[in-house]
């Protein structure tokens, strides 16, 4: 093969800009931090010599600048008019004046509100929670948009750990259990100590999860990019002793928090704490039925797969957010929710009907028939709780709409209530029998899995975290990058979806018509691919801004300020001189 | 209400309804299909060769585009002669201690299924082309174990006297020749492109070292009628500068009508311009065909 000046390969060329945007990213913020340190240190200086001017103050001067503070503070006494009578809020009903305001770009949004106090033990345990989360939101992510990438360019590169086929489960399974999982477990340690007013039976324990389960995602991801791999079962991936680390993790956490709940001062049970501990226990039921070898021969692993891979999503991912939604939805707008009874009805119906619907990825297969059947019917069944969730929570919105304007969170809220109306029910529309005429094997299935991953879990996770974060480190967010992460969240998420599944319908058809040939239906496909791309990469740009926001909320640099009112200067004075006198 | 207040009652419950459910959907489905299915009695196992490739197909994730399974759908007939059944299903087991069993069947087909890739694409050279593009071939033993096992999947035919499954929502049945008029024969361009395209290319002229060209070409433009069909049936080894072409008329039971409507393209393409056949003549030398290979 002649060799060409590799430079000139345009996979090279992609693959150097994948590399450089983020050293060049980093060189920025680099210099950015040696700026402020040189500017921190000048300041320092510049307080020191002025700590020295304020030792040196003759009395007189000091009295000259208590005069001209006097001169300053004159004001008119305001009760000209009123009398003497001091008025008085005793029930601190003036709250939040604010009269001076800059250009309204954005529009002031609610700040976060003060809440009981929170051990700070728990609390750094729950920012490492969600900050590793959003490490592998930002891995898993990286990992897709390069996946997407490949499907616009599929010779972008030619090493075999970059491949498509060992890259798509490192995405998958990094934002499945290394992304999501954390942070819902993150939350869960500040939900059940709350619901069961009592403190965690213990932090220790939240550690050894952290560690364990992030061990199996970097383990995870290092064994599929090396090609070892569990045979090729979507979401499980990662092979048995991998998988093991995960759900140790699991099982020691929910022995705290079943612990936790077990001393509860409260009589009920909140239902979070119904809907949070039986996602746990069902995930270790899941992982230990996908990876027991007694029934996985011939088809028995199709149908444990079909059953493994929609329980994941269902019974992990969407209960556990639907327990934190019933904490942090009626919290954020102040009220009791809607009816505590749907709720109950929801959690039900929903064991019942989903532990039934997952061989609906096989219909027409050679699986059994009536098993196919019974995943319809248990499809159509999920409309029952899908709709009492739903009604449920826009209930409890009803009457406080006006709050989502004036609220940074509220809005990833409501976006992750849409979706799980429109994307579950999607879900059951997909598994009629027509229906998987035209859209089974398709990207149509990519499209849905982004509209409820991404839509639902990841939209609702990101309202949480902006809910907590600030409660616990007492630092808000800017609001604009807030604001720009959510709609290119949003928009990209659009963006991603529907070109897939308009184009997706069009190659279903093509096949169902049988008069074209199979590669034709490939190059259909090729602008809406683009389109996924394109809206993969506004979705990746908003997790750098999540990123950011969450920096933001837990860095603990404090500025430093040189006092220049005159109070100040007498406060600044006054603790001075006691400084030295106790030393 | 007390049971909804006694924790160790309620999650207790909630997980004796998730588990028997599961029993029921899950667990118990799958050892009724593990235990009371068998291989059909001409089910080849996989060969060391083969069962390395699958080893090497599974390790680079070739699943997430390509399905293992022919639907009891019309759609589907394109990728094998019959619906799958439990039983092809029932001859694979545990890969290793630390992989699971591997069906493959896969979720997405954004490349083609390989059910019966072993009858549809037997060329060794197209193989190892497809998987590594051409001017990238590097033919590790990697590479040979992976076309070893793709040249393995094949559908194993149901025991003599069964019928296959039918395939549900039938397409519209295309119309059959009445008389031989070409009008009414099947399309030829999409057969040429199912069936020979991905060796002779789009364009009709092959790729150099590989695959000859049609275009052009002494067989095609000329009148051994006989000679042309007995390649399109039983494949030709005659040049050694090309790669071994295989049997894709017989292993992809063509028929008369469709080779005709092969034929007839492939002389009227890319400037070729020879007289065309009629699926009369391509029958009487078919039925030699069949009367003289024992296949």
């Amino acid at each position: 093969m002649e060799t060409k000046n590799i430079f000139s390969e345009s996979g090279i060329i992609i693959t150097l800009l994948l590399i450089a945007i983020p050293v060049i990213v980093a060189s920025i913020l680099v210099i950015i931090k040696a700026k402020n340190v040189l500017k921190n240190f000048l300041k320092k200086k510049e307080l020191e010599k002025f700590n020295e001017y304020l030792k040196n103050l003759s009395p007189e001067e000091v009295q000259k600048i208590e005069q001209r503070k006097k001169e300053l503070e004159f004001s008119l006494s305001n009760n000209e008019l009123a009398g003497d009578t001091t008025p008085i809020d005793a029930k601190g009903l003036i709250d939040n004046v604010s009269e001076t305001s800059s250009l309204r770009f954005i529009e002031q949004k609610k700040k976060s509100q003060a809440r009981p106090y929170i051990e700070p033990d728990l609390t750094k345990l729950i920012l490492w929670y969600l900050g590793c989360a959003t490490f592998w939101l930002l891995f898993g992510t990286t990992v897709g948009e390069y996946v997407g990438i490949k499907f616009v360019a599929p010779d972008v590169d030619h090493y075999s750990w970059l491949s498509f086929g060992r890259l798509r489960p490192v995405h998958t399974n990094a934002v499945f259990w290394g992304w999501a999982s954390l942070a819902m477990l993150g939350l869960a340690y500040y939900v059940i100590p709350r619901v069961s007013n009592v403190p965690i039976a213990s932090i220790k324990t939240g550690y050894r999860t952290l560690i364990l389960v992030n061990a199996s995602v970097i383990l995870g991801s290092l064994f599929l990019m090396a090609g070892i791999n569990n045979g090729g079962g979507e979401y499980r991936e990662y092979i048995w002793p991998v998988m093991a680390l995960f759900g140790i993790g699991v099982i020691i956490s929910l022995r705290n928090f079943y612990k936790t709940i077990a001393k509860r001062t409260t009589k009920e049970i909140y239902v979070s704490n119904w809907y949070i501990i039986s996602a746990m226990m069902f995930l270790l039921v899941i992982a230990v039925i996908a990876y027991w070898p007694s029934w996985q021969n011939g088809l028995g692993e199709t149908i444990i797969q079909g059953y493994y891979m929609h329980q994941g999503v269902g019974m992990w991912f969407m209960l556990f957010n639907l327990g934190l939604m019933y904490y942090f939805l009626p919290q954020q707008l102040n009220k009791p929710i809607y009816s505590y009874s749907l709720g109950i009805l929801a959690f039900w119906v929903q064991i019942l009907f989903y532990t039934l619907i997952g061989t609906h990825h096989f219909i027409f297969s050679a699986i059994p028939w009536w098993l196919q059947t019974v995943a319809i019917v248990g499809s159509a069944g999920m409309i029952i709780p899908v709709v009492a969730g739903t009604t449920n929570f826009l209930m409890t919105f009803k009457g406080s709409w006006h709050k989502l304007s004036g609220s940074y969170t509220l809005p990833f809220y409501l976006i992750g209530i849409i979706f799980y109306f429109t994307g579950s029910l999607q879900g059951t529309a997909e598994a009629f029998k027509f229906t998987n005429l035209v859209w089974h094997f398709t990207d149509f299935t990519v499209a849905h899995s982004h509209l409820t991953m991404y839509g639902i879990i990841c939209f609702m996770l990101w309202g949480f975290i902006y809910t907590v974060v600030p409660r616990l480190t007492g630092k808000e967010p800017p609001q604009i990058t807030v604001g720009a992460h959510f709609w290119l969240a949003l928009i990209g998420l659009l963006f991603y979806t529907f070109p897939l599944m308009y184009g997706s319908t069009l190659r279903g058809l093509m096949w169902m018509e049988g008069t074209k040939s199979f590669i034709e239906s490939v190059e259909l496909m090729a602008p809406y691919w683009l389109w996924r791309a394109i809206g993969g990469s506004l979705m990746w740009l908003s997790h750098i801004l999540f990123a950011y926001n969450f920096y933001v909320m837990v860095k603990k640099k404090e500025e430093i300020e040189i006092p220049s009112s005159p109070k100040d200067i007498l406060n600044a004075k006054v603790e001075l001189d006691n400084q030295e006198v106790t030393n | 209400m007390e049971f909804f207040d006694n924790h160790k009652k309620l999650f207790r419950t909630a997980l004796v309804l998730f588990v028997g459910l599961t029993i029921i959907v899950a667990i118990m489905p799958a050892i009724n299909n593990q235990e009371n299915n068998a291989p059909l009695p001409g089910y080849e196992p996989l060969t060391q060769e083969a069962y390395l490739g699958k080893k090497s197909f599974i390790a680079n994730g070739c699943v997430a585009c390509h399905t293992q399974q022919v639907r009891n759908v019309d759609m589907d007939n394109v990728w094998g002669s019959r619906p799958g059944i439990p039983a092809d299903y029932a001859g694979i087991s545990r890969i290793d201690f630390w992989t699971n069993t591997a069906t493959l069947m896969g979720t997405e087909r954004t490349g083609p299924d390989l059910t019966n890739i072993g009858l549809r694409q037997p060329s060794l050279a197209w193989n190892l082309l497809h998987i590594y593009q051409p001017g990238r071939i590097v033919a590790t033993q990697e590479a040979l174990q992976l076309v070893a096992y793709l040249q393995s999947l094949k559908q194993t035919p149901l025991p003599d006297g069964k019928l296959p499954m039918e395939f549900l929502y039938k397409k519209k049945e295309i119309p059959v020749i009445v008389n031989g008029n070409n009008a009414n024969l099947p399309d030829g361009k999409l057969l040429y492109t199912n069936n020979c395209m991905s060796c002779h290319q789009a364009n009709g002229e092959g790729l150099k070292g590989a695959f000859p060209s049609l275009k052009g070409s002494p067989i095609v433009l000329g009148n051994d009628l006989e000679l042309f069909v007995n390649i399109i049936m039983l494949g030709y080894d005659a040049r050694p500068e090309y790669a071994v072409m295989n049997a894709v008329g017989l292993d992809n039971n063509l028929t008369p009508e469709e080779v005709t409507a092969i034929i007839n393209h492939e002389k009227t393409s890319w400037g070729n311009n020879a007289k065309t056949v009629t699926p009369e003549e391509v029958k009487k030398i078919m039925d030699f065909i069949k009367l003289t290979s024992n296949k």
